[in-house]
């Protein structure tokens, strides 16, 4: 990438953290935050791509009742599909790229706090990713990413321990990311950043931190303890041996339930950030956005039981974290008012962040409502392990949270990279994502209720109309995905030059060039007012 | 409702079979109510603002701070209703978790990767299960091997088949037909196939499907496993032996060694066939009987239990000792033509 800017024949070229220094080492041996973001850009992209071809494969299999592939080969694809689109794309999305680029910068600050951990968080990502694409050359495994136990501790004869090695070794780059964070929120603002007037991308980044920091280190326990009953034989959760199969739940739920909010926090915060700039208003409600992101992190500490509700719970706890699980949809609530409300009475473009983030505030609105079906006890008995879940998950994580990273990246991209990508292109391929997102994963809703089982490669024929029209809106949504990976990679060389502010947004990243030096800002700068000070867009451009 | 799109023939909506599923759909009704407002007023808003404040035609925005009084709104309204999603659905629950004191009891084990039905008169049956209409039936649950998740979508019930302990559910069929039944925990290869079909027939025509075994009833075979296993060496039912006398001990409740005291249920006694020095009965030495984990499948564990409940005079919800035949009671207001119905 630095070389493409550089062979540029256009003028010379201010200097600035991609041009500043050339070869691999220049990369490899990188302590700069964003050339550290661009690491992690291209790793997770690859693992998305990766994750992305095992979905196709399953959806195409899924054509026919009786399935096209082997039942071997469909499980090992949606386990495959899983783990990494969760461990290797979801969790580490934006906080790695996008909010390890932009956090220092805005918050007035050189760069992270530690930024060799920083690196280092890149190299043990890698070292995780490279584990587990080793389980999926070997073969594969065969568990879900839910891993659940007896089945992947004793049963399981697929690469079980190489897949959870690799998400256990990524846990840890998870871990120094959120350490990162919350130290660098701390400790490096400048002046007259005060908490009050962080931007609210940061409040969410701060609050995932929080969950990665303290409930990751459950997830590497409960791994530990799935490999040592698989080499050991030690009766851990199978009963056969005098262990406990839904104390693998808790444990693991303990993580993976929070670990969906380190999923759509980030993203949260990504669409506070644009819904201000395009619709140039102060966003409607900024301490309780702020407050919504704590609340969560702190609430989905204690919503993991919701997963077990029909294991034999005792109605106690099944009525205690269903009341919880309630309880945690309000925070989630208030931040879909609050980007609503920020649009009245603005000044509404309709750039293609923004159409990302109108995308986002749908989508997630039906994610989080067909969350209440699976709070409530007497509904989730009709929709647990069907489609109905696999719906509901996918319009907070695809509709959600790749809606806001792709939102982000085209945000961004122009500060990041100093070029603009085709506006046309772009919009295009937005609309294509929202349309073939609803087509893939709507009918899933109705298979849902009808009983369709999740996890199934064979199905009943009276199912296969709408599992057609799922693979057809998947193949829409595969083109809306690979659309931008042409014209991002045409804009590093042919896109015309960005500027510092193409937005015309408020915000530090946007008051320095693009792209930024490598130490972002020439002398610290002195915050003198709150977050989000828009006015009419000519005050601000020209 | 409907039911299904009339020319392409694509199911939209499961059959309503079982007096609990309305109960449940009304519930799914209403959370649909409230998503289906909620998307379209976030839906509409967002139209109307991106178009009435677009660019072109207001350049110039007004700056508001926000509102506590709007938040506190927003808040506490999504709350309130969240609540009354949150008690109804309770109190489902509450409902699904109690099977009447009448049900029928069928006993399932799970397997990788097939059903295994075990009727109290002795009939068994693999991936099939015949139910009369009009009847509670309960069904008692093991799995051999891994979790499964027994579901009947049309009954709208489902619950967790976890190794190591008996998970229940219970429904009251309504409606003649036969329904798909799915293993919805992902249990290994043949997952997708771990599926059958629950047949609802008429009483009558029902008792014919499950007209017992060769190997006669359920406790008759567990008597057979009794002797062949050996434990009527020590467990003597006409005077005191070794172990405890099994008679009249069924759903009592039991001094145990430690003190405490529990109930010879369901699970008490599998837990006291597969791992005997768990809990040992008050004035037993422990180490006595062998452990049979591992030894004994799940079902014959369940013919065991058939065998000792028939030891005692009142079982729980029919008589299923070995000298009478099964009984079906039937609920008396909801189907009178429905009387017991009665095999042999």
């Amino acid at each position: 990438m630095a070389t493409l800017v550089h062979s540029n024949p256009q003028a010379a070229e201010e200097v600035n953290y991609l041009n500043v220094e050339h070869g691999w080492k220049s990369w490899l041996l990188t302590t700069d935050h964003k050339r550290i973001a661009i690491l992690y850009l291209i790793s997770i992209t690859l693992m998305f791509f990766v994750g992305g071809t095992f979905a196709v494969l399953f959806r195409i299999n899924l054509l026919s009742p009786e399935g096209i592939f082997s039942a071997e080969t469909y499980n090992r694809l949606f386990s495959m599909h899983g783990i990494i689109m969760v461990f290797f794309f979801l969790v580490p999305s934006i906080p790695a790229t996008l909010a390890n680029f932009f956090i220092p910068i805005m918050i007035g600050a050189k760069d992270l706090a530690f930024p060799r951990i920083n690196l280092l968080s890149w190299y043990i990502y890698i070292v995780g990713a490279v584990l587990a694409l080793y389980a999926v050359v070997r073969g594969g495994v065969d568990t879900g990413w839910t891993f659940y136990t007896p089945y992947s501790s004793t049963y399981s004869n697929s690469y079980v321990l190489a897949a959870a090695f690799g998400v256990f070794v990524a846990g840890f780059s998870s871990i120094l990311t959120g350490l990162n964070f919350i130290v660098t929120v701390h400790k490096m603002r400048a002046p007259g950043m005060t908490w009050s007037r962080l931007p609210l991308f940061v409040w969410a980044n701060y609050a995932t931190g929080l969950i990665q920091v303290l409930g990751t280190p459950v997830l590497a326990i409960t791994l530990l303890l799935l490999a040592f009953e698989r080499i050991a034989k030690v009766g851990i959760f199978d009963p056969r041996i005098g262990g406990d199969p839904i104390l693998f739940q808790h444990l693991f739920w303990f993580y993976s339930h929070p670990a969906v909010y380190i999923m759509i926090l980030p993203g949260m915060g990504v669409i506070s950030e644009i819904v201000s700039c395009f619709a140039r208003k102060r966003i409607f409600g900024y301490n309780f956005i702020a407050f919504s992101s704590m609340a969560i992190a702190v609430l989905s500490f204690v919503v993991w039981g919701h997963h077990m509700f029909l294991t034999g719970e005792s109605m106690y706890t099944a009525v205690s974290f269903s009341l919880l699980s309630m309880m945690v949809a309000v925070p989630s609530a208030i931040k879909v008012f609050n980007w609503t409300a920020t649009m009245y009475k603005g000044s509404v473009s309709f750039d293609t962040p923004m159409l990302y983030a109108f995308g986002f505030i749908g989508l997630f609105t039906i994610g989080g409502l067909t969350g209440l079906y699976l709070a409530s006890l007497g509904t989730d008995i009709a929709t647990h392990g069907t489609y109905f879940i696999v719906a509901h998950f996918h319009y907070v994580m695809v509709g959600g949270m790749v809606m806001a990273f792709m939102g982000g990246l085209h945000f961004w991209w122009p500060k990041m990279t100093g070029r603009m990508y085709s506006e046309s292109w772009s919009k295009f391929a937005a609309l294509l994502v929202f349309v073939g997102f609803n087509l893939t994963f709507f009918p899933q809703f109705i298979l849902g209720y009808l009983g369709m089982p999740r996890r199934y490669h064979a199905y009943p024929p009276e199912f296969q109309v709408l599992n057609v029209l799922s693979t057809a809106g998947a193949s829409v949504l595969g083109v809306g995905y690979l659309i931008p990976m042409i014209y991002f990679a045409y804009s590093l060389r042919k896109g015309p030059k960005a500027g510092p502010n193409p937005w015309g947004a408020a915000g530090l990243e946007w008051q320095i060039q693009s792209p930024p030096t490598t130490f972002n800002f020439d002398e610290t700068p002195t915050v003198k007012e709150e977050a989000y000070n828009y006015g009419p867009l000519e005050e601000i451009v020209g | 409702m409907l039911a299904s799109l009339p020319l392409l023939d694509i199911p939209l909506f499961p059959p309503v079979a079982s007096a609990q599923a309305r109960q449940i759909d009304y519930l799914y009704f209403f959370i649909s109510a409230v998503t289906i407002i909620m998307t379209l007023l976030i839906f509409v808003a967002i139209v109307f603002f991106a178009y009435k404040y677009r660019r072109s035609a207001h350049p110039h925005p007004t700056q508001i701070e926000g509102s506590t009084k709007l938040e506190l709104f927003w808040s506490i309204t999504p709350f309130l209703v969240m609540l009354v999603m949150f008690a109804w659905g309770a109190q489902l629950y509450y409902a699904a978790q109690n099977p009447p004191k009448d049900a029928m009891e069928i006993f399932v084990t799970g397997k990788q990767w097939m059903w295994k039905i075990q009727y109290p008169n002795g009939t068994r049956l693999i991936n099939e299960l015949y139910v009369p209409v009009g009847q509670p039936v309960k069904l008692t649950m093991a799995s051999e091997d891994v979790i499964h998740s027994f579901s009947i979508p049309a009954f709208r019930v489902r619950h967790d088949v976890v190794p190591g302990t008996y998970n229940n559910l219970w429904f009251t069929p309504t409606k003649p037909g036969d329904y798909r039944l799915y293993c919805t925990e992902y249990c290994g290869l043949w997952h997708a196939k771990m599926n059958g079909w629950v047949h609802v027939r008429e009483p009558k025509e029902w008792s014919a499907w499950v007209s017992g075994g060769s190997q006669g009833s359920l406790s008759e075979q567990g008597q057979k496993q009794f002797q062949q296993l050996g434990c009527a060496t020590c467990h003597l039912l006409d005077q005191q032996g070794r172990c405890p006398n099994l008679r009249g001990l069924y759903n009592k409740p039991v001094q145990l060694n430690n003190g405490q005291t529990v109930t010879a249920n369901d699970a008490y006694l599998r837990e006291s066939i597969l791992n005997p020095n768990a809990k040992v009965v008050s004035g037993f030495e422990p180490d006595i009987m062998p452990n049979f984990k591992g030894q004994v499948s799940e079902e014959t564990v369940i013919q065991l239990i058939a065998y000792v409940k028939s030891l005692s005079p009142s079982g729980p919800a029919f008589q299923q000792g070995s000298q009478q035949p099964p009984v079906v009671i039937a609920p008396k207001a909801a189907t009178p033509k429905a009387q017991p119905a009665t095999r042999q």
